[in-house]
């Protein structure tokens, strides 16, 4: 009797186990027709988390959207292999990853959806610094300071002769990317002693509890923290400006504003769902951006994305020189690059 | 005094030394972790809601919620709990009452052992190749407890053996003379008997699996989800619907890594609170194996 049972049993776990094993295959084309995968940018995310948000309550559920924090660059590796279906990025698609996705046959949109100002920052105690210029951030920053340039007095004569304690994002971010760019003038130039972290969170206790300290962080960052922080305003070659939403809507604000992109597959793309979800994304971002302390673009920037969605026009428009300093109407217009 | 007093005396005070020692070294321990605990409390005491348990994520941390988050999590510690204990206790039965005494069994637990200290993240890195672009199991709850249950076997395993071995001989001993076979031997009174210590042993593991961060993400955890996996039931026979194991996932550390990420104070505080709620859960499932572990001691007479 009992071994009648138990194989009673086992058949029943047989046919649960088999039941378990078929499954994928009979709802992984079903499932994809309703879920849309986003990945990429943490810096990005806190924007495709209010529009997904918004975008489910708006298709009451119909669409699932799903956002990760892959980073951009481990993005971009499942973009190119055709795993995702939008990828946050908070710098342009690199010239190796381009050739990822022609080898992978990902056509994509490149679209940008915010701006994000780069802040230089120290503590409210610093009180002899105010402005700075690129050529003084440079003098910091590049390689061959390592070691050497360790006192405020050796960037101006003017500050004290004391130690000169560096804060910086890690080697792995994009903004780590793009202010080396933008300041030492080659992407991933930097000099190597500095406190580095990806948590920029980290950054800003370090900048605020040590008067000695610069830094640089995400606005989105300043903006909380502004009573234990003070922004240093940068002088590009126009006289000091500070950052703000305004200096970096009118392009004043240079050449540490940045913008961020959503890179959408063309595959993904023609499925309906992905194309109301970018539209909505594009419609909805001006607004839903400043929330999360983000600043929109230009009303005409988001005109010409959605118009380049429409039209079907795919590629990148960001190889071949640096875009450091250019105006994001100005590169929405040039020729893109499959 | 005389000598021998003397060195009676210096080994004492040297006894009382070591035991002072050890309490200040414990008190310590016992004090960081209850200054973590109240430091938890005090940031995320007053977040703690019922509408905190019940939300999706969202831009606004007030409304934010821990939902996606810890159904996430039961269902993966579910998974990893499937898939390495059956495995895990398997294993060490057979290492410890049938292995012959070769090079190859020493292999396997030297093996073992070193797999017990592989760091998380390599775990995770093997998961990637090989559960989601091998196996094409996707990102789903399938691979992350999956990937859970990789890292843990090699604790359940040793966990497990040690329970097996403190089991006395004499009582294999007794059950063969009775004309026992082992199987039997081994069901009816080796695992029984072992079983308390083996069920800490799977805890202990539980425990070190439920704040894993590093391995889920990169298999492909997911930051937003504002929606729940499949139901594991449904109307129709078999009744019982495994649909949930491929869908997207996400868990508890995940959710907090976000929030404390944020430029926010508020996240931060919500990142707090879903500390809370993980260390209450950490504890439920501790409960819980007390409570078995004390029933099946109650049953054992020798």
């Amino acid at each position: 009797m009992q071994r009648i049972v138990s194989i009673g049993r086992n058949a029943l776990l047989c046919l649960i186990l088999a039941n378990a094993l078929t499954m994928p295959v009979e709802n992984g084309h079903s499932e994809s027709t309703t879920l849309i995968k986003v990945d990429g940018s943490s810096t990005v995310f806190p924007i495709t988390e209010a529009v997904a948000e918004e975008f489910q309550k708006d298709t009451r559920g119909a669409v699932r959207v799903t956002v990760g924090i892959s980073g951009t660059g481990g993005g971009f590796k499942k973009f190119c292999r055709g795993e995702i279906d939008v990828q946050d990025a908070s710098r342009p698609i690199s010239s190796g990853e381009l050739e990822a996705c022609r080898a992978g046959g990902v056509q994509f949109y490149e679209l940008p959806i915010a701006f994000d100002a780069l802040t230089v920052a120290v503590s409210p105690q610093a009180t002899w610094v105010d402005s700075i210029t690129v050529a003084e951030l440079k003098t910091m920053w590049e390689p061959s300071a390592q070691g050497k340039v360790t006192k405020w007095s050796q960037i101006r004569s003017t500050w004290p002769d004391q130690p000169l304690k560096l804060v910086g994002a890690g080697s792995d971010s994009g903004t780590f990317d793009y202010f080396t760019e933008a300041v030492v003038g080659k992407a991933q130039a930097s000099r190597g002693d500095f406190t580095a972290s990806e948590d920029d969170n980290t950054l800003v206790q370090g900048i605020a509890n040590d008067k000695q300290a610069l830094g640089y962080i995400p606005f989105a960052y300043y903006e909380p923290n502004k009573k234990r922080l003070k922004a240093v305003a940068v002088d590009g070659g126009q006289g000091p400006v500070s950052p703000s939403r305004e200096t970096v809507e009118n392009g004043s604000y240079q050449p540490l504003s940045r913008s961020l992109f959503m890179y959408v597959s063309a595959k993904s793309a023609a499925r309906p769902e992905v194309k109301k979800f970018v539209e909505f994304y594009l419609a909805q971002v001006p607004t839903l951006a400043p929330q999360v302390k983000y600043v929109p673009l230009p009303p005409q920037a988001y005109a010409l994305a959605s118009e380049h969605f429409k039209n079907g026009r795919q590629g990148t428009a960001f190889q071949g020189g640096s875009t450091i300093g250019m105006k994001i109407e100005e590169l929405l217009r040039r020729e893109a690059k499959r | 005094m005389t000598p021998i007093q003397r060195k009676i005396a210096r080994h004492k005070s040297l006894d009382r030394f070591f035991a002072f020692e050890g309490l200040t070294v414990m008190i310590v321990a016992l004090l960081v972790l209850l200054a973590l605990v109240g430091q938890l409390m005090f940031d995320g005491l007053t977040r703690l809601s019922w509408q905190f348990l019940t939300s999706f994520p969202s831009r606004f941390p007030a409304q934010a919620g821990i939902v996606s988050a810890w159904v996430g999590t039961i269902l993966v510690m579910l998974v990893t709990a499937l898939a390495a204990i059956p495995l895990g206790v398997g294993a060490a039965i057979y290492l410890e009452e049938y292995a012959p005494n070769n090079w190859a069994t020493e292999l396997i637990e030297i093996n073992i052992a070193n797999l017990a200290g592989v760091p998380s993240i390599v775990y995770g890195l093997m998961a990637l190749g090989l559960l989601v672009y091998q196996f094409h199991l996707g990102q789903s709850f399938l691979t992350a407890g999956l990937t859970l249950g990789m890292l843990i076997l090699p604790m359940v395993i040793i966990a497990t053996r040690e329970a097996i071995r403190s089991v006395p001989p004499y009582v294999r001993e007794a059950a063969y003379a009775l004309g026992a076979t082992k199987w039997q031997t081994v069901r009816d009174h080796v695992v029984p008997y072992s079983m308390g210590s083996i069920l800490t042993g799977m805890i202990l593991a539980l425990s070190r699996a439920v704040g894993e961060t590093a391995p889920l993400i990169t298999v492909g955890a997911l930051s937003f989800i504002a929606f729940l996996p499949h139901p594991p039931w449904q109307e129709a026979f078999p009744f019982v619907s495994f649909e949930w194991l491929f869908d997207p996932f996400t868990v508890m550390p995940i959710q907090m890594f976000n929030w404390v990420s944020r430029p926010q104070e508020e996240f931060h505080v919500n990142a707090a609170a879903a500390g809370l709620i993980l260390l209450a859960m950490t504890l439920a499932m501790n409960a819980v194996a007390i409570v078995i572990r004390a029933r099946f001691r109650k049953r054992i007479h020798w």
